[in-house]
């Protein structure tokens, strides 16, 4: 579910980042707060925990298709909603920044997306009001379902709408949610079970290290037959859906995939498009910069698409974009060739400061 | 990519604080081009190469992290030509419709931004990085939170892997994982990183940890770092002011003509 930078607008990105920056200041404060030490170590080595977990698939009996533990209901389960919120932003931010995994600028949805809801919306008022400290019993099964799947469910409506009030694709609000909305009904019944035993798996070989006193674990009842009904009606999900699981793993990537291969979309701007990018004119972070093209360039090609109403593709005759493309292919032959002089350069400083070294 | 960011160049040398504020620029700006816009772009791969070749990180490297992660964007863009029909451009013989500019543009957007995250990276390294964002305003909890996250993420990685190997050594013939031995690996490994967070805890009180973590002491800034975030600022806004490319076609075409 990580958004692209390419799906973005600055606007909404900044927005996001914004939202998502507060949240990271005022869980740091309630972490620092909390004065348990043994969070600092803990934090670190549960995220680099949840990076691998997800690395580590099961199959789904029946379907072909495989799932993973997801990783906010667990770490909020685990630590609590401040300091699981900050190890989800902090491994989207190492996702970002190393693996490329969704983009910088979309940084703050993501974090907001994934971060917030479960650890602000689902753990509190779903998973800790049904399980009720009780991690080895079928409440807790239940509790880590519904938690994981209202998550996601909010998470994904998430995505579309500011995929939506980005405006930089043009796929249908409407068509777009009644795709994202059930792929993510069975990513999260997935996750929700993944949850469940793998905190019960825990919770009985090591009660102490979870948060609250457990009931003892004798007193556990036996998971098999919940297990195995809640995983029949997953099967059951799973294999109405499964053929997409299998072959698009990302449930985003597939809902705009689905959307746009099968539909023609109209090029006529909307009019919540429209007011966006004049709101994104108003509140630009620097305005006088002026990212408003200047009447008087070469081609008319600066003006964004949303300010010109009539057509999304702004008028460009054969001529200009032709030169630009001529343009375009100089311009990388000049970058590369200051690439070269700059290493050429460096080679060479590299060999005085050599030579000196073996003077003295 | 640490031992990347260990070295000792003219751009690792700049304070890591205006590299991240002047890279966050460089995304902003390359973000706020219309959808369609090709070569306007171009003149912005002058940031991530300039970056590249001073900072000393081998292209290959560079390529095979951007290669990788490049499944998503053309997932994304590669329904653009599908979706937009119109010719706009013909060479030779061959029309190129819209839907071919906008999935261009999607793919450079991508390429420019990949490579300016990682370049920011490889020319920083993750200690001064993060001590960058602390002293940007980025709470120290969190700062602290990214510092141990990357120090411990390749440890449990290879413990995970070593755990899926000995699985895989112990189950010849099936193919994948049943869900029950799925819980129990993924439980004892969640144990055992546990057990590690709580010897490392142990060990840091044995350093004498106070519940306050130190990053690396502060260095001040040479003329040099505004200068950097200036000087590709005014640069950022001049490309994205004129398109650079287009002038320098239109000067080719004309002597062409």
């Amino acid at each position: 579910m990580h958004m692209a930078d390419a799906l973005i607008s600055p606007a909404v990105g900044g927005t996001m980042w914004a939202i998502s920056g507060g949240l990271i200041t005022y869980c740091a404060r309630r972490v620092k707060d909390s004065l348990r030490d043994n969070l600092v170590p803990l934090m670190g080595v549960l995220g680099a925990f949840i990076f691998t977990a997800q690395t580590i698939n099961f199959s789904i009996p029946g379907t072909g298709s495989s799932g993973h533990l997801g990783g906010g209901l667990i770490l909020a389960v685990l630590l609590g909603p401040h300091a699981a919120f900050l190890v989800i932003a902090s491994v989207l931010t190492v996702q970002a920044f190393f693996f490329a995994d969704g983009g910088l600028l979309a940084l703050g949805c993501n974090i907001f997306n994934l971060g917030f809801y479960p650890s602000f919306v689902a753990y509190p008022f779903l998973y800790r009001a049904i399980a009720n400290n009780r991690y080895v019993s079928p409440r807790a099964v239940v509790a880590a379902i519904a938690a994981a799947v209202a998550g996601l469910q909010l998470g994904a409506f998430s995505v579309v709408l500011e995929t939506k009030a980005s405006g930089l694709s043009d796929l249908p609000f409407g068509t777009f949610v009644l795709l994202m909305q059930p792929i993510h009904l069975a990513i999260g019944l997935v996750e929700g079970l993944t949850t469940a035993a793998v905190v019960s798996f825990v919770a009985r070989a090591r009660p102490e290290v979870m948060p609250t006193a457990c009931p003892a674990a004798s007193a556990a009842v036996n998971m098999r037959p919940v297990l195995l009904g809640l995983l029949t009606a997953a099967v059951a999900v799973g294999g109405a859906l499964s053929w997409f699981a299998s072959t698009h793993p990302d449930g985003l990537e597939w809902s705009i995939a689905k959307i746009t291969g099968k539909d023609e979309i109209a090029g006529a701007e909307s009019g919540l498009r429209r007011r966006l990018s004049e709101v994104q004119e108003t509140t630009a972070v620097l305005p006088d910069y002026g990212f408003k093209a200047p009447a008087d360039t070469a081609s008319g090609k600066m003006a964004s698409a949303g300010e010109e109403s009539s057509a999304a593709w702004p008028a460009v005759s054969a001529g200009t974009s032709v030169a630009g493309l001529a343009g375009g292919a100089a311009t990388m032959v000049l970058v590369s060739l200051v690439g070269f002089v700059l290493n050429r350069w460096h080679a060479r400083a590299a060999r005085c400061r050599g030579e000196s070294q073996k003077a003295r | 990519m640490d031992e990347l960011g260990r070295q000792d160049t003219p751009v690792h040398r700049l304070d890591a604080r205006v590299k991240t504020v002047t890279t966050f620029l460089f995304i902003v700006f390359v973000m706020s081009f219309s959808r369609d816009e090709v070569s306007a772009l171009t003149p912005f791969f002058l940031f991530p190469v300039t970056l590249m070749f001073l900072g000393q990180i081998p292209p290959r490297s560079l390529f095979r992290k951007i290669l990788v992660a490049a499944p998503f964007a053309v997932a994304v863009g590669i329904f653009n030509p599908l979706l937009d029909q119109r010719t706009v451009a013909v060479f030779g013989a061959t029309p190129v419709s819209g839907g071919w500019f906008s999935f261009a543009s999607i793919m450079l957007r991508f390429v420019l931004t990949v490579s300016a995250a990682l370049v920011l990276v490889a020319c920083t390294g993750m200690h001064r990085l993060c001590e960058g964002l602390e002293r940007l305003g980025v709470p120290r909890v969190f700062a602290v939170q990214l510092l141990f996250l990357y120090r411990y993420l390749f440890i449990i990685a290879d413990e995970g892997s070593r755990m899926l190997r000995s699985i895989e050594l112990r189950s010849t013939g099936t193919k994948k994982m049943r869900f029950r031995v799925y819980v129990s690996l993924v439980g004892h490994l969640l144990l055992r990183s546990m057990a590690r967070a709580d010897r490392v805890y142990r060990s840091m009180l044995a350093r004498g940890f106070d519940g306050q973590v130190r990053v690396s002491r502060p260095a001040p800034l040479r003329w040099a770092d505004p200068a950097f975030l200036f000087g590709w600022a005014a640069f950022f806004v001049v490309a994205r002011t004129w398109n650079l490319a287009d002038m320098l076609g239109g000067l080719f075409m004309k002597g062409a003509s």
